[in-house]
């Protein structure tokens, strides 16, 4: 974590400026964070010969680690290059906002229920916490989660518009039960309360099966960025439709046809004139998160790993090829294996120092196959936008560096 | 009433039937037989859930009103006003030229005028199929800067404006909540739904 590729954005001090916090923790303070000054070339200090800082009222990374989203105009994007395990932290989620972040007065919000129901209801934030609450853990993935970028490119910039979080809330079918959802409503409207008043149309069936109405992130409130202080979580549906800061959810014997669902969001098909439409779910996909750009790697034994996951159900394996997609070994996938969720794959390599490409194929429980860039685009036509999810590669020259696999992905 | 969105299917091509809604709801309340596996871990319940919990208040009609801006393809939700390409013009040059281009050609914002053939590019006349989705994203979401401003007869007059821009209305033409809704636009089937469902077959 210390070589930032040269395409990093912000060049960050190892060390960052002393908090508020350390400042106020006076002397003490302040020879904590001497001590843990990192200077190249310099012994550092023997921490066992001067006491640390003392407890505090909330833990910072070590000054050691930096951890950064990649930020563009509209999104920022999760470091997977540099997380281990499946869970996103929480500052760490991907964002993807329309209007900005909007800053939303817990005790002010309010979420109505209308439409097709008995019983139209309008609930606090309080009202939502007192239902029966559940967690799940599930990803999260924007749908134009692609960019293929040339060979300096990160897992972050590749796909690193998806997340992994525990949320806890409410199932959206006991509040639709709550306020006697009617049998003739088929969809419903889902509306945030940000400056885009972004609006969705879900099916029934959606609500009926697994969607939530979510407050809580990693146990923790939800972060301003992901829809604070509640919004709906549709697991495994394409991220849009989750939507945040949600305000009002309208219930209806057909869609709504929102700017969303038509103008954008659609996926052009291979025809060249049909769009597809309402493709919510997210198919199965993987990434090798290490060795990737920006490594450099000795010969010798090297752990190849990533993430796979399906909006369709459970990972039943992850196979890998050393040789550019000739030969394929299943990976050991990470217990337990969730539905609609990331899983960790480990593959265990020798690398002989030479020339190779390394690869990773995703396979769901329905039996579908992560397929290469060829095989989509055959499936879709060239101009297919949203819901990319090939096979990605990352070649490892014989002087060890590691580069992303962009001329898999050229038209 | 079902409207112009009759032609897509709900998710997996069925329509939710009373007697599926009605299944669905027993379930829940018993055992969660009909959920998913991770729908049915989550709802490890100790017992059933009672008929109401009674939290939350009545929504009154008011209040209903206050929010639900909606607009849906045949009209409803259209409030009264109207606008023609005319009256769109300054507006045009006020709010929306800046980013949306002088023609609406684009800038730094999407472009929205054009028709071609070939469906590109995403303009409102190559891809946008229906015309209500105009009055309701204008009036929800425009301009950037200060969504939510603009009067009923401002957003009928952009409306309006983009429409007779791309050759879908006439440039004298009346929108209003008995106009708009017959407005037919040139993409409004050039929209199929979600044929994907898992297993073998990449599509």
């Amino acid at each position: 974590m210390t070589d930032k590729p040269r395409n990093w954005r912000r060049a960050t001090d190892a060390r960052g400026p002393l908090t508020r916090r350390e400042l106020l923790a006076g002397a003490a303070g302040a020879i904590s964070a001497a001590a843990v000054a990192p200077v190249s070339g310099q012994q550092s200090v023997d921490t066992t010969r001067r006491p640390g800082r003392g407890p505090s009222e909330m833990d910072q990374r070590s000054p050691f680690v930096t951890l950064q989203r990649d930020p563009s105009a509209t999104s920022s994007r999760t470091p997977l290059q540099d997380l281990r395990g499946t869970i996103t932290p929480a500052d760490l989620h991907f964002e993807r906002h329309h209007g900005g972040v909007p800053e939303i007065d817990p005790a002010r919000y309010e979420l109505l229920i209308h439409g097709l129901v008995d019983r139209p209801t309008v609930f606090s934030l309080a009202d939502l916490k007192r239902f029966p609450s559940t967690s799940r853990i599930c990803f999260l993935e924007c749908s134009g989660n692609l960019r293929r970028g040339g060979p300096e490119t990160l897992p972050q910039m590749v796909c690193g518009l998806t997340s992994q979080t525990e949320w806890t809330g409410v199932m959206l079918s006991t509040l639709f039960d709550e306020v006697g959802a009617k049998p003739d409503a088929t969809w419903f409207l889902a509306e945030g309360q940000d400056a885009a008043v972004l609006t969705r149309s879900i099916p029934m069936e959606k609500a009926f099966d697994d969607a939530m109405i979510v407050y809580a992130q990693n146990g923790d409130a939800l972060m301003p960025g992901n829809g604070y202080p509640a919004r709906l979580l549709l697991p495994g549906f394409e991220g849009n439709s989750s939507v945040k800061w949600l305000r009002r959810i309208e219930l209806a014997d057909r869609p709504f046809m929102t700017r969303e669902e038509t103008s954008k969001y659609t996926d052009p098909l291979g025809d060249g004139d049909t769009m597809r439409q309402f493709s919510f779910v997210m198919d199965a996909r993987s990434i090798i998160t290490d060795p990737a750009y920006p490594r450099v790697i000795e010969p010798g034994w090297h752990e190849i790993r990533g993430l796979a996951w399906s909006g369709r159900g459970r990972i039943t394996r992850v196979d890998i090829s050393t040789d550019a997609g000739t030969t394929w070994y299943p990976a050991d996938l990470q217990a337990p294996v969730l539905p609609k969720a990331h899983v960790r794959f480990r593959y265990l390599w020798n690398w002989p120092g030479e020339r190779s490409e390394i690869m990773s194929r995703a396979t769901d429980d329905t039996g579908y196959v992560q397929p290469t860039w060829d095989v989509l685009r055959e499936a879709r036509g060239p101009r297919t936008r949203y819901h990319q999810n090939p096979i990605t590669s990352w070649t490892v020259g014989d002087d060890g560096r590691v580069l992303f696999g962009a001329e898999r992905l050229r038209s | 009433m079902i409207g112009p969105g009759a032609r897509v299917g709900v998710l997996g091509g069925r329509p939710v039937t009373v007697a599926t809604i009605a299944i669905t709801v027993v379930c829940l309340g018993v055992v969660g037989a009909r959920l998913s596996e991770g729908a049915a871990q989550q709802r490890a319940s100790s017992g059933p859930l009672p008929e109401t919990f009674g939290f939350g208040r009545p929504a009154t009609p008011a209040g209903i009103a206050t929010l639900d801006i909606d607009v849906m393809p045949d009209g409803t939700g259209l409030p009264p006003g109207s606008g023609t390409a005319a009256t769109g013009t300054p507006l045009w040059g006020r709010a929306c030229r800046g980013c949306h281009g002088r023609e609406g050609e684009g800038g730094t914002a999407a472009p929205l005028v054009g028709r071609d053939p070939s469906g590109r590019p995403l303009t409102v006349g190559n891809l946008w199929p229906y015309a209500t989705t105009l009055y309701d994203y204008i009036n929800r979401a425009m301009p950037r800067p200060t969504p939510g401003t603009l009067t009923p007869d401002q957003v009928y007059s952009l409306v309006a404006w983009i429409l007779a821009k791309n050759e879908i209305i006439a440039e004298d033409a009346v929108m209003n909540a008995e106009t708009l809704p017959s407005v037919v636009m040139p993409a409004r089937d050039r929209f199929v739904p979600d044929d994907r469902r898992g297993g073998p077959e990449v599509r």
